[in-house]
């Protein structure tokens, strides 16, 4: 039998109360129940990271999360980082270096710069690429990524 | 100079220029719209259960317990389906001898690749229709799985199609000059290869997907489509389904990458348009990502033997080889399977002069996963053939791989040529690029550095390639063959009430940038500001009809389109405007959405005013005057069969000779792309292809075991380039306008996973030269390196 449970949780500031079912990963409950469907689902087996998401302040895959493990937390996604995560100057570093094409890949990407910046790291192209390793992107060859990324930082010292 | 080709007498605002994509900025903010999003009201989900033999009979299927399960609402077999429809066959008549059989969506008797969707469950969601595959009861008969490409040919080997004396799907043999002949003369050197290239797949980000909604009264079927070739997939709707063209709209929105994967008849996908047109009702399907291994269409998987003979002073006397490659059982529609080996017979070899060719390409079923065009179709290989062996035989005579390609390439001055193939080609620069190639490279300084390092024990190496990519196809390509694929592509140009520019067109966004160099165009040959021009492709219902993004055409020939609809448009807003005026219309211009003087740059009226003269205030304009603030032009090329690009590229390895680990330390690629449109977006198109022709030269592969089980269908196990192994790309072009559009724009999207193969393989051997051992198999995986240092 199929079992729900109700969870409470803050998505991007706003509150949410919903039934879901227990076995609900967090990547499909954002999606279609909170339509929300800047989330991505690449693989759901956890190597792809476009569905990486920030739960109370740190990235995880929300397709190896279940939506009731995020019961009473605060969980930002693409749709909030430009308000929520003061990352406007990274989206304009993405939007003017090309740093997406089709944007598949572009939710767990920001997230993962987004926070490879908030630790404080360099601007070092390697360290770039070895933190964004666990985010596939199939077209851009990454290196427009790790552009954006490392400007916004440079940009930030300034 | 009159007419269009005018566009480019004064300097353009937007057109060569790196302008960033307008629509990117709703995707970074989560704001795309694709398959998947789409939730309508009372849609369902259709959940596949596939075959786990690749190659089975079905003895029975018992659905009973899987109907009563939460959330079915219906569930249909092969059969069920196969009623709906016509069977498809995958051939095409300029590929005398093709054959294949029919083709239902889902398996009917006997399933014949692990994958291969068997029956289908229709649930009110993905999660509970999963629930119920479970309780499909199938009892399969297993019968022998034909893997190996060379055995299937074999007399031996089982038959995969009954109806047919072999498992040979396609035969084709070119012959020009005299090959053995000239080989066997005493002052040829004569080096013979067995190059494997491994089976691989497109692993678009975003799985394939589909909505299919039916409306009854207006007999309307709707498809959300994560494709490339809306119309093509119009047509075979109608057609497979039995309804008007007319009445079927396929709707492309947002696409989370494709490469050639997205732009075939996938079974799973026509079912879930029967489906949605029997429960009257919406339906989605979206593969998850193990699916999309088994069913996605896999590339490449060729066994060549080839040979090559040169002169000692290095010019090629010929080349001669035999393909064999496995398409899975069924040749895919409507694009055949047999085009990536008939690439390979015309592309071997393009970039050089030699009298003798002999070519042998064997198109054979196999019982794995079908196989077709992705992204650089056929181009991988014939670039690898004739450049690898071309630097094996510069290893041999002792003489430099830029020497040999020197010796060899055709002249710049030498155009419009044929190659040995009787590829047509015009305004190409082979040689341009090389010698831009070394500029950037500092070829010299590699060589002193290769030297410094192998004192050390350390192999580094450095390869070229020097590549041709088919772009801008005309009707030659498929059309002629009979196949719903257009070559022309159109565009629509509307002035609306406010000034601005509404852009339709046929061509299709899949994130190469598609809709920012229409609106570069449209904004410069009109003369409005960029952000004045609003975009829509890949809806049926709405833009002209055309091909759409494939063969790399979009720019070649939806960009050519577009700037000869914006010049249409112009000229008929002027004459209008000089009715308004009281002036000469060969007095005006448009700039900055301003009618203005020629001469003097006076603004006169704005385009919103004279819009809305003539959409609200028509009467003053005098009664004889009906502007038409529309414009619609299409194009195809006709001049040539296709417009090919060129380039040259060079890759810096280092080969860890105890691990077999290759790290690409640089690599450069040099384009003639024709006009660049963006240089941003065409550098970053490189750059993707690139680094996929690193996937496919280094890590990807799709692994099959002896009973037609692929091994490694996840994410985890199939390995697909990451950040941190990539190299940096550093990009040059060299710009030959193509004469064949007033555009001048050739295509580029596929050229750098073209290449790339062919220049990694030789950087490795040419690291391993000095160990007196050589790699001739893709993906050179760490072993493979080992094995051929002897070290395992
Ligand atoms: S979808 Fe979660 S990691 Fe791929
Ligand atoms: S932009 Fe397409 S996967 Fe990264």
């Amino acid at each position: 039998m199929m079992k729900t449970a109700q969870i409470t949780l803050t998505i991007n500031g706003e509150k949410h109360i919903e039934d879901v079912p227990v076995r609900m990963n967090l990547a499909d409950f954002i999606r279609t129940k909170i339509g929300l469907t800047g989330t991505h689902v690449g693989c759901e087996h956890g190597v792809c990271g476009a569905c990486t998401l920030f739960l109370d302040g740190v990235t995880i895959r929300s397709c190896l999360t279940l939506a009731v493990q995020a019961d009473g937390s605060e969980i930002t996604t693409i749709e909030g980082y430009e308000t929520d995560k003061n990352a406007s100057d990274l989206i304009k570093n993405f939007h003017t270096r090309n740093a997406l094409q089709c944007g598949y890949c572009t939710p767990g990407m920001l997230a993962s710069s987004i926070e490879y910046i908030e630790q404080g790291n360099p601007a070092d192209r390697e360290l770039v690429k070895q933190h964004i390793s666990g985010n596939y992107c199939r077209c851009t060859g990454y290196q427009a990524i790790v552009d954006a990324i490392c400007t916004t930082i440079e940009e930030r010292q300034n | 100079m009159t007419g269009p080709a005018t566009v480019f007498d004064k300097p353009t605002d937007y057109i060569g220029k790196s302008i960033p994509r307008s629509d990117a900025s709703r995707l970074l903010r989560g704001k795309g719209h694709y398959v998947d999003d789409i939730q309508l009201p009372r849609m369902v989900h259709a959940v596949f259960l596939r075959s786990p033999h690749a190659h089975a009979r079905i003895i029975s299927i018992d659905i009973k317990e899987a109907e009563k399960a939460k959330g079915v609402i219906a569930i249909y077999t092969g059969n069920d389906i196969a009623k709906h429809v016509k069977p498809y066959v995958g051939v095409l008549s300029h590929l005398p001898g093709l054959r294949s059989p029919a083709q239902y969506p889902l398996a009917l008797d006997v399933a014949r690749w692990q994958g291969e969707p068997v029956a289908v469950v229709v649930c009110s969601s993905r999660a509970l229709g999963e629930d119920a595959l479970e309780l499909i009861n199938i009892t399969y008969e297993p019968l022998p799985a034909v893997t190996d490409t060379l055995d299937a040919l074999s007399s031996e080997s089982p038959l995969i199609h009954g109806e047919y004396d072999s498992n040979l799907a396609w035969k084709r043999e070119v012959e020009v000059g005299s090959l053995d002949k000239a080989l066997s003369g005493d002052d040829v050197i004569v080096i013979e290869r067995q190059m494997k290239f491994g089976r691989h797949t497109g692993v678009t980000l975003e799985t394939r997907a589909t909505v299919c909604d039916y409306v009854p009264g207006d007999d309307e079927l709707i498809m959300y489509y994560a494709g490339q070739a809306p119309h093509m997939l119009q047509f075979i709707l109608a057609k497979h389904l039995s309804m008007l063209e007319e009445n079927v709209r396929v709707v492309a929105h947002d696409i989370g990458g494709s490469f050639g994967i997205k732009v075939h008849t996938y079974g799973d996908e026509i079912a879930t348009a029967i489906i949605a047109k029997l429960l009257k009702r919406p339906v989605k399907f979206t593969a998850d990502r193990l699916e999309s291994f088994v069913t996605d269409i896999h590339a490449r998987d060729h066994v060549v033997n080839v040979k090559i003979g040169v002169r000692k002073d290095g010019s090629i006397v010929g080349i001669g080889f035999n393909d064999f490659t496995g398409i899975g059982p069924f040749s895919m529609y409507p694009r055949t399977s047999a085009i990536e080996c008939n690439q390979i017979l015309n592309l071997t070899g393009a970039p050089y002069q030699f009298e003798h060719y002999q070519a042998v390409g064997n198109v054979v079923f196999q019982n794995k996963t079908l196989m077709c065009q992705y992204r650089a179709v056929g181009h991988p290989i014939a670039m690898a053939i004739s450049d690898c062996m071309l630097e094996e035989a510069a290893r041999v005579i002792g003489m430099d791989p830029v020497q040999i390609r020197k010796k060899n390439l055709i002249p710049d001055d030498a155009y419009p040529t044929k190659s040995a193939t009787g590829m047509r080609f015009d305004d190409l620069s082979h040689h341009a690029c090389l010698d831009k190639l070394l500029e950037i490279m500092n070829y010299d300084k590699l060589l002193s550095d290769q030297e410094e390092h192998r004192k050390k024990g350390i192999y580094r190496g450095i390869g070229f390639v020097s590549l041709v990519e088919v772009t801008n196809p005309s009707p030659m390509f498929y059309g002629i063959g009979g196949a719903p694929i257009a070559s022309q592509d159109g565009a629509t140009v509307r002035l609306d009430a406010a000034g601005a520019l509404h852009v339709s067109s046929s061509v299709t966004e899949q994130g190469q940038g598609t809709n920012a160099i229409l609106q570069q165009i449209a904004a410069d040959v009109f003369g409005v500001s960029i952000e004045r021009v609003k975009v829509t492709t890949g809806d049926t219902a709405t833009v002209p009809y055309g091909g759409g993004t494939w063969a790399s055409r979009g720019a070649g020939i939806g960009g050519e389109a577009m700037l000869q609809a914006a010049y249409a448009l112009k000229e008929q807003v002027l004459s209008t405007a000089a009715v308004i005026l009281q002036a000469k219309a060969e007095e005006l211009d448009i700039a900055s959405g301003e009618v203005v003087l020629k001469s003097s740059g006076e603004q006169k009226i704005s385009l919103g005013d004279l819009a809305k003269i003539v959409y609200y205030r028509g009467n003053e304009l005098p009664n004889d005057l009906q502007p038409e603030l529309i414009a619609t032009r299409h194009y195809r090329v006709t001049d040539f069969p296709f417009v090919f690009t060129n380039g040259a590229m060079a890759a810096h390895v280092e080969v860890d000779t105890n691990t077999g680990l290759i790290k690409i330390l640089h690599f450069w690629a040099v384009e003639d792309c024709g006009r660049v449109i963006n240089p941003q977006l065409v550098d970053d198109q490189i750059r993707g292809g690139v680094v996929q022709g690193i996937g496919g030269a280094l890590y990807e592969e799709c692994v099959y075991d002896a009973d037609g089980q692929m091994q490694n269908a996840s994410m985890a196990d199939y390995l697909v380039p990451m950040a941190s192994e990539m190299p940096e790309i550093t990009v040059a072009h060299v710009e030959t306008f193509t004469k064949t559009s007033v555009l001048g724009a050739k295509g580029a999207g596929e050229a750098g996973t073209g290449g790339a193969p062919a220049a990694i393989m030789n950087a490795v051997n040419n690291a391993l030269s000095p160990l007196n051992c050589g790699i001739w198999q893709m993906p050179m995986t760490p072993e493979r390196v080992l094995r051929a240092l002897g070290k395992i």
